[in-house]
Formats: structure tokens, C-alpha cells, sequence
């Protein structure tokens, strides 16, 4: 472990008085040349801090995340189960080709940009009330109300959603008198479960930039004659644009790889997850699990080169 | 800009509107861990303590949260020490590459849970070979905790600046006693909220954990997915939910408290 002041090296000052000094040299020993060798060398100082994350960042993860790129290219011998390590574009044309992968790509994707846009909508609003409207004690107790939902489990909500769709269930009971019906289980309860579930992760950041924006610059805005409508869209906006980016991509990842939410409230709809999950376990066929979950890792690396010029990244 | 008083009491209600929406599902959820129904019928037909008592004695859900207590914990101690580390790293050094590690950072949070599950289950199994077991799943729940404790350790470490630091080593201290002694006591309680949150995330965790643990290890997420399509368990399910969001207010708490004394500060 190390300090990391960049102070200049040979701290203690030469002082020509040294006899009178009350403070006494520091004695030397083995922890203190380490000290003065890592003050000297920000590198190694460096290196020291990095090797251990770099090493399970690197090893446990770029290569698993490598090592599935490559997998997609192998084939799994029919007879044994086994994995053989032909190289073979076989998994790629199936995905790309096959009809059933196109159908559900397409879902995923317009379930995940769905969510996306329903969340987005849903958290302007009460971002903005949190951090502009809202005293500083009401701010705090919306603060908890909206992450008391986000420590809730997953499965806990999905759940719920569960009981509230159910043909027997409160939404039922609530919109019936009006003659409305619960949409019951399918697309539209994926899609209202999915929402609900990334609703906080894209409160968050939004809430996070709109209070780093500064009420004077609201002020100024004002006293220029700005009104309401015209701040929001050339100053509030464009400054929490990123913040904006960032939810985004919590709720539009997380959807796009999701099928535990479809499995609950979904019906029989499947979501590329859920191709995912059966080629890796009943079906056991790891090579085509991989070449399908090239699928959202191309979308997620799309979508991330296309907002990183907004500095959204530095947002999560 | 100043609102008018109508567009504030427009956004109170939307936002009001969307908390309950919010909380309504959950209150659902209580509500059935009291019914007698077990088939999510609403509203509840009768109410019993029945299924209270059955959750406490489920030798089945105790077991599991003590294994998911123990992932959470060993998950949260890896991530607090990788999480520290690299965030000192790139917030007091610029160097080549320094983005690169920032994206990686986030990388296991930004893909979708599943590819960073399936990926994990093809290294461990058909590449190194190793079974599944607990430490499958400690190693992959440390990797996406790390970002949460970098988060918080490095939004402090810019704020706080190096002085104190340089003061310290103008006073003769060396590395480590400036590191005990003065950067990690301000660090406290952003590790705390960070490690915290990594728990949170470790102790919730589904899609990559289903990937990566072994057929003997049934974490409480693991517990409720097999048990919520039981008719006779899913009130057991209901009781658990509640109990979870219950507990989950205490962490929460804290965190507000952290973050409330230093805005005082400020």
C-alpha cells in the first residue's frame, strides 16, 4: 500500500539548525527505505496499485469475454456432447440465417428500446422534482423512496408484477368495473415488469446530473428572459444530456440481456436470453449459447461507441 | 428559470403517481403473505399467519440465505480491496490507457448479466475445467462488484484532493502511515456505502449467478426462482419478499445517514 501524494521526493527538509530540532531524524529501517523507494517511483508506485485489479479484471473476465468470442467457432460433437475445436462458421450462419434468431433479436431489441424510452419518460419527471423542486428534506425522503425499491430483489419485483397481472390479480380487480382486463401474462407484462424493474438505475443518474446542474445558471437563464420551456431544452437539457445517456444504458442493457423477467410474466414469448439459457443447459450446446450472445454483446458495443462521445460513461 | 406554481404541483403529482405505482406491487406482495390463498388471488379471500411460520422453519430458505450472506460477504471484501485500489490508481495518476481501464471497469455491469454469466461458465468449465461451486460464484459476483466500490471511492478521492496527503509527507510520514492515518480514514465511509452496495448487488444477483454455481449451491435468489412456481411455496415466496425489502431499509439507512453528514460538511 502506498501513499499518493505526488510530493517531491526527499520529504524532509534539509534544516541547518538540526542540533536544536526537537523533532529527531526518523530512524531507518526496512518499512521506512520501502516508504522512501515507492515516494520516489510513481511508476512502481503505479504498478502496485494496478497489478492485483488489472490481473482479475484481465485474467477473469477480457479472457472469459475472449475465450466466448472464440467458442462461438468450435462445434460440439453430436454423439458425445463433447466440445471439439474445429474451427467452423457454422454457429455464426445459423444465427444470422435462421429465421427463429431473427424473430427474436427483433423482439429483444424493440422490448429493450421500449424500456428504454418508457423509463426515460417516467424519470424526467421526477428527477427534476427531486433535485430542483423538492425541499432539502423532502429530497431526502424521495432519495430513500426511490432506492428502498432498488435494494427490493429482482426477483422479489418481478414477482410482484406477477401477483398484480394475475387474471385473479389487483389490476384485474381495480380496471374491471371500468371493463378494462389485465394484459395478463405476455409481451406487454415483460415489457411493464422490465420498466418497472430499471426505473430507479435510470432515476439515479438522471437525478445525479440535474443536481450538478447549478441553480445560478437556472437564474441567469431567467433574468435573460429565458421562460420555463426554453431553459429546460438550451440549458437543463443539453447539461444532463450524459446523465440521461447513462440510465439508458443500465435499462437498455439489462433488458436486452434478460430472461428471467419473460420467464415469470412473459408467457411463452422467449427473449434472446432465453436462447442463450437453453443452448448453454438443456440443449448443452455451448458453441451456439456463445455465437447467439454475440448478438447482444454487438448491440451493447454499438450502442456504447455511439454515445461515448458524450461522456455519458463517466456518468455510471 | 422559476416554475410556476402550477407546473411544481404538476410535477408533486406526477411524481407522487409514479412512487405509488412504484410501491404498489410491493404492498401487493405483503398483502399475499398473508392470504389464504395461494394462487395470487386478489383481493385475499381469508388472512393466516400460516405461511409466516412455514418461511421461519424452511430449513431449505435458511440455508439459503446463509449462502448467499457468505458470497455477499467474501464478494464485498474482494471488491472493496480491487475497488480501492484501482481507483487510487487512476484517480492520482494519468497514464496510457487510463480509459481503457475505466471502461473495463464498467464493462461487467454495462453488458447484459447474461453474456458476463455464460462467459464466466465457459471459461471455468470447458475451458480451465474447474466445477462449478461457491467460489465460481464468489469470483464472478467479486467482478461486477467491483465498479460499485469505485464509484464511491473515487467520487471521493476527486474531492478531496491531495493536501492533506502532501501535508502529511512534508511532516515525515511515510507511505503507509499517511495511508492509515489520513487517506483511508476520509475514504471510511465511501467505502462503506460502496461495500454496501456491492452486498446489495452480490446478495440479489440471479442471471449470472444460475450460470456460475455449482448443482450443491443454492443461493436465496437461486431458492425463490425454483420455489415461486410452486403453488404451495409461492406464499413462502411472498413472506421471504417481504422480509427482504424489510432488512434492505437498514442498509439504505445508513447510506442516507453517510451521505447526509457530508453534505453538512460541505
Amino acid at each position: 500500500m502506498t501513499t499518493h501524494a505526488p510530493a517531491p521526493p526527499g520529504a524532509p527538509v534539509p534544516a541547518p539548525d538540526r542540533t536544536h530540532s526537537p523533532v529527531p531524524r526518523p530512524r531507518r529501517t526496512a518499512a521506512r527505505a520501502a516508504s522512501v523507494f515507492l515516494s520516489t517511483h510513481p511508476r512502481t508506485r503505479l504498478a502496485l496499485l494496478l497489478g492485483a485489479p488489472l490481473f482479475w479484471l484481465g485474467v477473469v473476465y477480457i479472457v472469459a469475454l475472449v475465450l466466448l468470442l472464440v467458442t462461438a467457432f468450435w462445434t460440439v460433437d453430436s454423439f458425445t456432447g463433447e466440445i471439439s475445436q474445429e474451427w467452423t462458421l457454422d454457429n455464426i450462419i445459423t444465427v444470422l440465417t435462421g429465421s427463429l434468431y431473427q424473430t427474436v433479436t427483433l423482439r429483444t431489441l424493440g422490448v429493450a428500446l421500449l424500456v428504454t424510452l418508457i423509463d426515460v419518460v417516467l424519470a424526467l419527471p421526477i428527477a427534476f422534482f427531486m433535485a430542483k423542486v423538492a425541499t432539502p428534506r423532502m429530497q431526502r425522503i424521495l432519495v430513500i423512496a426511490v432506492l428502498t425499491p432498488l435494494w427490493a430483489s429482482y426477483l422479489v419485483k418481478a414477482y410482484a408484477w406477477r401477483s398484480v397481472l394475475s387474471q385473479d390479480g389487483i389490476l384485474e380487480w381495480l380496471v374491471a368495473p371500468f371493463g378494462g382486463s389485465t394484459p395478463g401474462y405476455g409481451l406487454p407484462a415483460t415489457i411493464i415488469t422490465l420498466s418497472y424493474l430499471w426505473l430507479p438505475y435510470v432515476i439515479l443518474p438522471i437525478y445525479a446530473g440535474l443536481e450538478r446542474v447549478p441553480d445560478s445558471l437556472l437564474e441567469a437563464s431567467a433574468d435573460l428572459g429565458g421562460r420555463t420551456w426554453p431553459t429546460i431544452r438550451l440549458v437543463v437539457f443539453p447539461l444532463v444530456l450524459p446523465a440521461i445517456i447513462a440510465g439508458t444504458i443500465f435499462s437498455f442493457s439489462l433488458s436486452l440481456g434478460d430472461y428471467i423477467t419473460v420467464n415469470i410474466v412473459g408467457g411463452a414469448n422467449q427473449m434472446l436470453g432465453n436462447l442463450v439459457y437453453t443452448n448453454v443447459g438443456a440443449a448443452n450446446n455451448l458453441p451456439l449459447a456463445s455465437a447467439i450472445a454475440l448478438i447482444p454483446i454487438v448491440i451493447i458495443f454499438g450502442y456504447l461507441f455511439l454515445v461515448r462521445r458524450t461522456g455519458a460513461l463517466d456518468n455510471l | 428559470m422559476r416554475l410556476s406554481r402550477l407546473s411544481r404541483t404538476t410535477l408533486g403529482i406526477v411524481t407522487g403517481l409514479i412512487l405509488v405505482i412504484v410501491y404498489v406491487p410491493l404492498f401487493v406482495v405483503l398483502v399475499n403473505s398473508f392470504s389464504t390463498s395461494t394462487s395470487l388471488t386478489w383481493p385475499p379471500p381469508g388472512f393466516t399467519l400460516e405461511w409466516w411460520g412455514r418461511a421461519f422453519q424452511s430449513a431449505g430458505a435458511m440455508e439459503a440465505v446463509w449462502t448467499s450472506v457468505q458470497i455477499a460477504v467474501i464478494a464485498t471484501i474482494i471488491s472493496l480491496v480491487l475497488g480501492t485500489l484501482i481507483s487510487l490508481a487512476l484517480q492520482r495518476f494519468s497514464f496510457f490507457g487510463r480509459d481503457a481501464i475505466s471502461l473495463l471497469i464498467i464493462l461487467p455491469i454495462a453488458l447484459p448479466g447474461i453474456i458476463t454469466g455464460i462467459a464466466l461458465n465457459n471459461f471455468f468449465r470447458t475451458i480451465m475445467g474447474v466445477p462449478l461451486s461457491i467460489w465460481t460464484v464468489v469470483i464472478a459476483h467479486a467482478t461486477f462488484c467491483i465498479v460499485t466500490v469505485f464509484n464511491n471511492v473515487i467520487a471521493r478521492l476527486r474531492r478531496q484532493g491531495t493536501n492533506l496527503e502532501e501535508a502529511s509527507a512534508d511532516l515525515g510520514a511515510g507511505v503507509w502511515t499517511t495511508f492509515r492515518l489520513i487517506t483511508f480514514p476520509q475514504l471510511r465511509s465511501a467505502l462503506l456505502a460502496g461495500g454496501l452496495l456491492a452486498f446489495a448487488l452480490s446478495f440479489d444477483e440471479i442471471i449470472v449467478t444460475t450460470f456460475t454455481a455449482g448443482s450443491g449451491v443454492t443461493t436465496l435468489p437461486i431458492f425463490i426462482l425454483n420455489n415461486m412456481f410452486r403453488p404451495n411455496q409461492a406464499p413462502i415466496v411472498s413472506v421471504i419478499a417481504v422480509v427482504l425489502v424489510v432488512v434492505s431499509i437498514i442498509p439504505i439507512y445508513i447510506a442516507q445517514r453517510l451521505s447526509g453528514s457530508e453534505q453538512q460538511r460541505r
